[in-house]
């Protein structure tokens, strides 16, 4: 049986595992010292280990998990999402040891890794991208002010270097733009070692949504749909939907054929996805960027399709024949437990899950996760502890079976947004449908209040 | 003056440190960015002053409420 070596951990490494397993390959693992016991090893057929906990020194070393491949014998390689999945220079690797790397072309990765050319290749293309600047030099103010008048006000000052909301500023007027162009161009430089900063125009109130492609590596491209991830927190997702509630016809037609066509000019081979920021105000759509990799909240689609997007990962990377034809049905959530604290600026809070009871999986709930009970949650990786993905006929029944299964969870041991998680669900801004993406930071200290007086009572 | 001490707010690694011992702060100035569980959370001053300690190097590991900094306001 071939072996897939699945260059991951937690939650996702658990779950592509089950596809291998079921599209007849074996699943091989690589674990760090933190993880020698972790789920995603036990359910492994075989297992490495590739360095100390720290994730540049394991997961991110790719002489160890190209070593690791070689040692279990593995014909493909699966990054899952996050760690090497991005590498355009570990694909390569992959693919120049002969091994199948289950992923799109690397010099695709590479084009869509980088801002400008993403942005440039999306215009191409034909997609609409949002206005902004190429890099600036923060001390050249008068070039810098020239820049934001064509880019208009509200904008962001970016650091070319950044990401996850360091290095950004909103500036709302053009006597503020010296002074925070300086302050992010010097922090950039110390944080970064590189100065470079650009401008972006700042959407207000904008919706995330994105789009599910496959593509079949000759020009061919198929939308899985969208979803709708306006749910975020430190720039990061919390509550998915799929598909985005809603949206205007016109509009969702308009970014699955944009996705398409950008995925398409790249002759995209795999799954992807293009996020896009839709104006609630003026319904216009700009391209975001591509994420050339499965990405976290995969399951919703899923679940409205019927169809195992890891396995035509596989399928597709093997050049196996495929054909699948996407129907949607009904409408999935999925929400995100994450070791956090919410009431404490949603600071990561690891520790030991003393108690961790999830209900079991019925139909219309699946629950994804690479822990149990009395497993440490690491301080060397990411929050994410669970994603609870639920399907009903309509949003509604959906809403009903996500607040039901989160009522059945039992989290003890550590911090987590699960409280939160319960509140929002019940929230009539959530419930009556479509929220910006600045809903969940703006409701937070509200809903906790809400918390704590049902606490109390 | 006051002498106001920061604490870390996580336990993880001091990923960077953004002042040095004898430099003035503005309120809000990031002085060093602490990395947890693959989150980066900048850690600011709480008032003006002027950066009498730092009581952490850069790439080591802290844990939550040791301290990092004492400024003098």
């Amino acid at each position: 049986m071939d072996r897939v070596l699945v260059a991951n951990r937690g939650e996702i490494a658990c779950r592509i595992i089950r596809s291998c397993r079921a599209a007849g390959y074996s699943p091989v693992a690589v674990h760090s010292d933190a993880d020698a016991g972790a789920l995603h090893v036990r359910l492994a057929d075989a297992a490495r280990r590739i360095g100390p906990p720290p994730v540049a020194e394991s997961y991110l070393d790719q002489d160890a998990v190209l070593g690791a491949a070689r040692e279990l014998g593995a014909r493909l390689i699966h990054p899952g999402y996050g760690l090497l999945s991005e590498n355009a220079g570990f694909a390569r690797r992959v693919i120049e040891e002969g091994l199948v790397w289950v992923g799109p072309d690397p010099d695709t990765i590479a084009a869509m890794g980088d801002k400008d050319r993403a942005r440039a290749i999306a215009a191409a293309a034909g997609v609409p991208v949002l206005g902004g600047t190429h890099r600036l030099d923060a001390s050249d103010t008068e070039g810098v002010l020239a820049a934001a008048h064509r880019v208009g006000f509200p904008l962001l000052v970016k650091a070319t270097a950044g990401g996850g909301g360091i290095g950004m500023r909103r500036v709302d007027a053009p006597g503020d733009l010296a002074a925070r162009a300086e302050s992010i161009g010097g922090l950039a430089g110390r944080i970064f070692g590189d100065d470079g900063i650009f401008l972006e125009r700042l959407v207000p109130r904008a919706r995330h949504v994105e789009v599910q492609v496959i593509g079949f590596g000759d020009g061919r491209v198929i939308h899985l749909f969208d979803r709708d991830c306006s749910v975020q927190r430190r720039y990061q997702k919390v509550i998915e939907e799929a598909p985005a509630p809603d949206l205007d016809a016109g509009i969702r037609d308009g970014l699955a054929q944009a996705a398409c066509a950008l995925a398409a000019s790249q002759r995209y081979l795999g799954a992807g996805t293009v996020e896009f920021l839709v104006d609630c105000d003026t319904g216009e759509f700009h391209f975001l960027e591509m994420n050339t990799r499965l990405q976290v909240e995969h399951p919703a689609t899923e679940m409205i399709t019927g169809l195992d997007i890891v396995a035509l990962q596989l399928a597709l990377a093997d050049g196996s024949p495929v054909a699948p034809e996407p129907d949607a049905r009904g409408h999935a959530i999925e929400c995100r437990i994450y070791a956090e604290n919410p009431s404490r600026r949603f600071l990561p809070s690891p520790g030991t899950l003393e108690t961790f009871v999830l209900p079991p999986e019925r139909d219309g709930l699946r629950i994804e996760t690479g822990y149990e009970a009395r497993d440490e949650v690491s301080r060397w990786y990411d929050p994410l502890i669970a994603k609870l993905v639920v399907h009903g006929d309509n949003r509604p029944a959906a809403l009903a079976c996500l607040a039901n299964a989160l009522a059945d969870i039992a989290i003890e041991g550590i911090a987590t947004n699960l409280d939160l998680l319960r509140q929002v669900v019940r929230d009539p801004e959530f419930r009556s449908g479509p929220v910006d993406t600045g809903y969940l930071e703006r409701a937070v200290a509200g809903l906790l209040a809400t918390v704590r007086g049902n606490e109390r009572g | 003056m006051a002498e106001v001490r920061v604490l870390s707010e996580v336990t993880g690694t001091a990923w960077k440190i953004l002042v040095r011992e004898g430099q003035d702060v503005e309120t809000d100035e990031e002085l060093m960015i602490a990395e947890a569980m693959k989150m980066e959370i900048p850690h600011y001053a709480p008032a003006a002053g002027r950066v009498r300690t730092v009581c952490v190097e850069e790439g080591a590991p802290i844990s939550e409420d040791d301290l990092l900094f004492i400024l003098d306001t």
